[in-house]
């Protein structure tokens, strides 16, 4: 089935078996492998994108679902040279280690931002509830998006 | 102090993982690249009768399938560390074989691999395999595998001990004390078993290169060199310097990734065989049922007190999970990476474990973070905190009262414990004097008290902890059964414009050995940090390397680079005095320049290395070039130590723990950067938090695992912990040149027990006095339920 799909700003038109999930779409069919695979639940969070303004997680998404779809991925956050605030905030703020559930955070950071621009600690806490991360215990995570979040409202 | 170090100084990895440029296994491709997939055992213990790759094989995509029948069948991964029994014999060490032959022997454990185009058309192929299984009983748990007439795991022996081994004071005498201690306490209990859960799961890609009779395999590993030389001289018998392994970013290890995994020689055979690239990642059931699990102790443990408290004696006496198989390091991890730890930060004058070590029907069970540690802590934790209470004391003074007095290891010499190890340095009452501080300890008991009289269950649990890193020296280790050293290497190359790679033989999979690395190198050379690159993650680059775990890196692997450092600073100075046309020894270096004595005459650290590959105008004799590489073997373990306090409330109606504070007094001798140091303690409370309140790894009684996916298996989730308050007190390492200790398992080692103490805590009143791990809501509302009735 071919699918056309606006990814990071820049339109695709791929031949997809109707079985491709989205995570595989972006990182076999377009190289973006910064949207990385964790488990086979949907639980992880590790492959977040943003879906139509929207995050999702890209493996739970088959590729013909997103046909049609505008696509950000974490690729897609920076403006050149210039990290996004959230990721800048992850920098300055060690919101991350090994770096492989981060892609995933950053997303749904961006996701919980714009829908609420000022959340209390415990709003971040539960809306990272669908994103593992084994190796910072959250704390730098949280601190981060509290961070992002003062930095966006300035 | 330097410029850089000591600063908490932003990572110089992050930009790289912050935009999606990581390069991971998995994301690797490469021309002609085939994808495998497993085919795996639906029983924990079976016979394989036989099996049919003829549908398979015709399948769409199929470039190769292979059995335990074919050579690979004749190949195993090797195990370590050897520990023999008490009376001489030797370990037990069955073959891990590539791919099981005849008899599978835990849940998942590969029959076939099946080699094709696609990731997709591979596992499509794998159904298709015939395996004809009859199903054989199988035993899971340690202690019942011990038992009279327990299904055997291998046939070869009479039981299913791959050893078994004691250590500390003579056992009668241990046992005398404890008749004649004032006071008792017993407990019996579970460490119960975890899987790792590194978020990137095992990926690996093996490519043969028939041009040069070369392979290279990329592989998620924590220690590189390790896995060439176990797989080339070991696994494979394939010539070392013919092979590379290379693991550029790994996301996550916690021990996991540590170990010489069967898929990795497996692809490594296969790739020749099929002259292509094989990928295989793991899925995350693939990693429930594949992954090394940790711990895994079935325990019976008594302290005896005196009056006042004192602790008398310590005995204990664990059953310890081994699995099928003898992974890596698995037979060192409930012996010297843990009875050694039994003297704790106490002065128990008598102390004895004995440990049996059996095979089972399930993965193999080996170091996961903390190793070792986080048993013998939580063993030590749970009696004196129980001790205290049923004597009637106050848990902190108790422990106050049973510290080693404080020591330097440089005027006052090292702490020579009951338990084989001599600790470096220690000065344990001002940890826990500011963690109670921090908590409000006083306070808090008027609030618990207050709480209770209006229905509401708050509790406070303490634990202090000492760990042993970057074990050494090798000729001890080597001693103790290793059979590796464990030093490691650095080298300095100083390039022709004063920029400087450093090559190191540690491996970063979250530590940020980037940055801290080239702290330490930019402070010694008093150069700027984007002058430093830190290299590592390539066997063909670093000279060799033991890898990192165990909390290591910096104590083993930056005490290396400073070496190399040194005999950079010792060639530049003869460069400089040459320049400068004065004596060695009338020269100072500081901020990256040698300067003569009592003048400003003086020579940039950049003009030194140019001078030295352009040597026109040289010291006699000298030789071109500024590069040093250096092994580093440390003299001693390093000892960092710590107090946790934990504070919760219980729900009485649903028993759910509500974990409300968490509070951290760390003492990981001098810290490179504090905010990374920060980062690995919040990281190693969580997981120890999961330990005591969630994560368990479930066999039911066929070996089936009941808990192999993220639906099944809870891991802590942003919301079940609070923010982790933490400070620190600072007792350097006597015997390394940075004086650090090592702090990336610290969190994990202190912080279970302190969550278990505090639930108890809470429920003390109703006379609860355990609870078996993790506390569920459903295992806390039980015992509540049970207290009442």
């Amino acid at each position: 089935m071919k699918v056309t799909l606006t990814v990071n700003g820049k339109q695709y038109s791929q031949e997809v078996e109707p079985r491709t999930s989205l995570t595989h779409f972006l990182r076999e069919m377009l190289n973006l492998t910064g949207t990385h695979i964790g488990c086979d639940t949907s639980s992880c969070g590790a492959c977040t994108v943003i879906l139509d303004g929207v995050a999702v997680k890209s493996c739970t998404v088959l590729a013909v679902q997103a046909d049609g779809c505008e696509v950000t991925t974490i690729e897609g956050l920076a403006e050149g040279d210039h990290l996004h605030p959230i990721q800048e905030a992850f920098r300055e703020h060690h919101g991350l280690q090994c770096g492989f559930c981060t892609p995933g955070m950053v997303m749904t950071a961006v996701d919980l931002l714009q829908k609420n621009p000022n959340p209390t600690e415990e709003e971040i806490r539960h809306g990272l509830e669908g994103n593992f991360c084994r190796c910072t215990g959250y704390h730098n995570i949280v601190k981060s998006i509290q961070h992002a979040a003062e930095k966006l409202n300035a | 102090m330097g410029k850089f170090i000591g600063k908490s100084i932003k990572r110089k990895e992050d930009v790289r993982f912050l935009t999606g440029k990581g390069k991971y296994t998995d994301d690797i491709k490469l021309p002609g690249m085939t994808h495998a997939a497993f085919v795996r055992s639906p029983y924990a213990h079976a016979k394989i009768n036989n099996i049919n790759t003829a549908e398979a094989l015709k399948a769409e995509g199929v470039v190769a399938i292979f059995t335990g029948q074919d050579e690979c069948g004749n190949y195993g991964v090797p195990c370590g560390w050897q520990v023999n029994f008490k009376n001489g014999e030797t370990m037990r060490e069955p073959q891990q074989p590539l791919l099981a032959k005849g008899v599978v022997r835990y849940l998942g454990e590969a029959v076939a691999i099946v080699i094709a185009e696609t990731l997709e058309q591979a596992r499509d192929a794998a159904e298709l395999v015939e395996v004809d299984y009859e199903e054989l009983p199988a035993v899971t748990n340690p202690k019942e595998a011990m038992k009279e007439g327990a299904p055997l795991v291998h046939d070869e022996w009479p039981d299913n001990a791959a050893f078994d081994w004691c250590i500390g004071n003579d056992r009668a005498e241990v046992e005398k004390a404890l008749e004649n201690a004032h006071h008792v306490t017993e407990l019996e209990y579970v460490n119960q078993r975890l899987a790792p859960n590194a978020i990137e799961p095992r990926s690996y890609i093996a490519d043969y290169n028939a041009a040069d009779d070369k392979w290279t395999l990329y592989t998620s590993t924590q220690n590189p060199h390790l896995i060439r030389l176990l797989l080339c001289a070991f696994a494979l018998g394939i010539p070392e310097h013919k092979v590379r392994v290379v693991s550029y970013d790994v996301g996550g290890g916690f021990g996991s990734k540590i170990f010489h995994y069967t898929q990795e020689a497996l692809l490594t055979w296969a790739t020749k065989q099929i002259g292509r690239p094989i990928k295989w990642t793991a899925d995350r059931s693939e990693a429930f049922l594949t992954d090394a699990h940790g711990r895994d102790h079935v325990v019976k443990a008594k302290m005896g007190f005196d009056k006042e408290g004192k602790i008398v004696a310590l005995l204990a006496d664990e059953y310890c999970a081994m699995g099928a198989y003898l992974s890596t390091f698995a037979p060192a991890i409930p012996t010297y990476l843990h009875g050694t730890l039994f003297q704790g930060l106490y002065t128990t004058p008598l102390i004895h474990l004995d440990v049996t070590a059996p095979f089972t029907h399930t993965v193999p069970v080996d170091a996961y973070r903390g190793a070792g540690r986080p048993e013998a802590t939580y063993l030590l934790e749970r009696l004196i905190e129980t001790g205290a209470k049923e004597m009637g004391m106050d848990p902190a003074e108790i422990r106050f009262k049973n510290f080693i007095p404080p020591f330097d290891g440089v005027n006052q010499p090292g702490y020579q414990t009951q338990v084989a190890l001599q600790y470096d340095s220690g000065n344990y009452a001002p940890v826990l004097k500011r963690a109670l501080e921090m908590a409000g300890y006083e306070d808090f008991r008027k609030e618990q008290e207050e709480a209770r009289k209006q229905g509401k269950l708050l509790g406070i649990g303490i634990s202090t902890y000492i760990e042993a890193c970057g074990i050494a020296p090798s000729a001890v280790v080597g001693a103790l059964g290793a059979r590796a050293g464990l030093y490691e290497a650095g080298e300095v190359r100083v390039q022709p414009t004063g920029k400087v790679s450093i090559y190191t033989g540690a491996h970063a999979h979250g530590q940020g050995h980037e940055t801290t690395f080239a702290q330490i190198v930019a402070d010694k050379l008093g150069i700027a940090l984007e002058d430093v690159e830190i290299i590592h993650g390539d066997s063909e680059r670093s000279a060799f390397g033991m890898g990192t775990y165990g909390s290591r890196s910096l104590a083993v692997g930056g005490s290396a680079i400073v070496k190399s450092i040194e005999k950079v600073l010792e060639k530049g100075a003869k460069i400089a005095a040459h320049k400068l046309e004065a004596a060695v020894e009338d020269l100072d270096y500081a901020d990256g320049k040698w300067t003569v004595k009592g003048t400003d005459k003086s020579v940039s650290f950049g003009d030194v290395a140019l001078t030295a590959y352009v040597p026109h105008d040289y010291p006699e004799g000298l030789e071109p070039g500024l590069d040093f590489s250096s092994f580093y073997d440390p003299a001693n373990f390093t000892y960092p130590f710590g107090a946790h306090i934990a504070i919760v409330e219980v729900c009485p109606d649903t028993g759910k723990v509500t974990l409300k504070r968490f509070i951290t007094c760390d003492d990981v001798g001098n810290v490179i950067n504090p905010m990374i140091v920060d980062g690995q303690v919040h990281g190693g409370v969580v997981q120890g938090i999961g330990q005591a309140l969630l994560e368990g790894v479930v066999y039911d009684e066929n070996g089936q695992m009941i808990s192999g996916s993220y639906m099944d298996y809870a891991m802590p989730r942003a919301d079940d912990v609070p923010m982790i308050e933490t400070d620190r007190t600072v007792t350097p390492c006597p015997h390394n040149p940075l004086g650090v200790k090592g702090a990336g398992e610290a969190g994990t080692i202190g912080s279970t027990p302190a969550v278990v103490n505090a639930v108890v805590d809470a429920l003390w009143h109703l006379g609860i006095r355990d609870i078996p791990m993790p506390l569920t809501p459903a295992r806390v509302w039980e015992a509540m339920n049970a207290a009442k009735a």
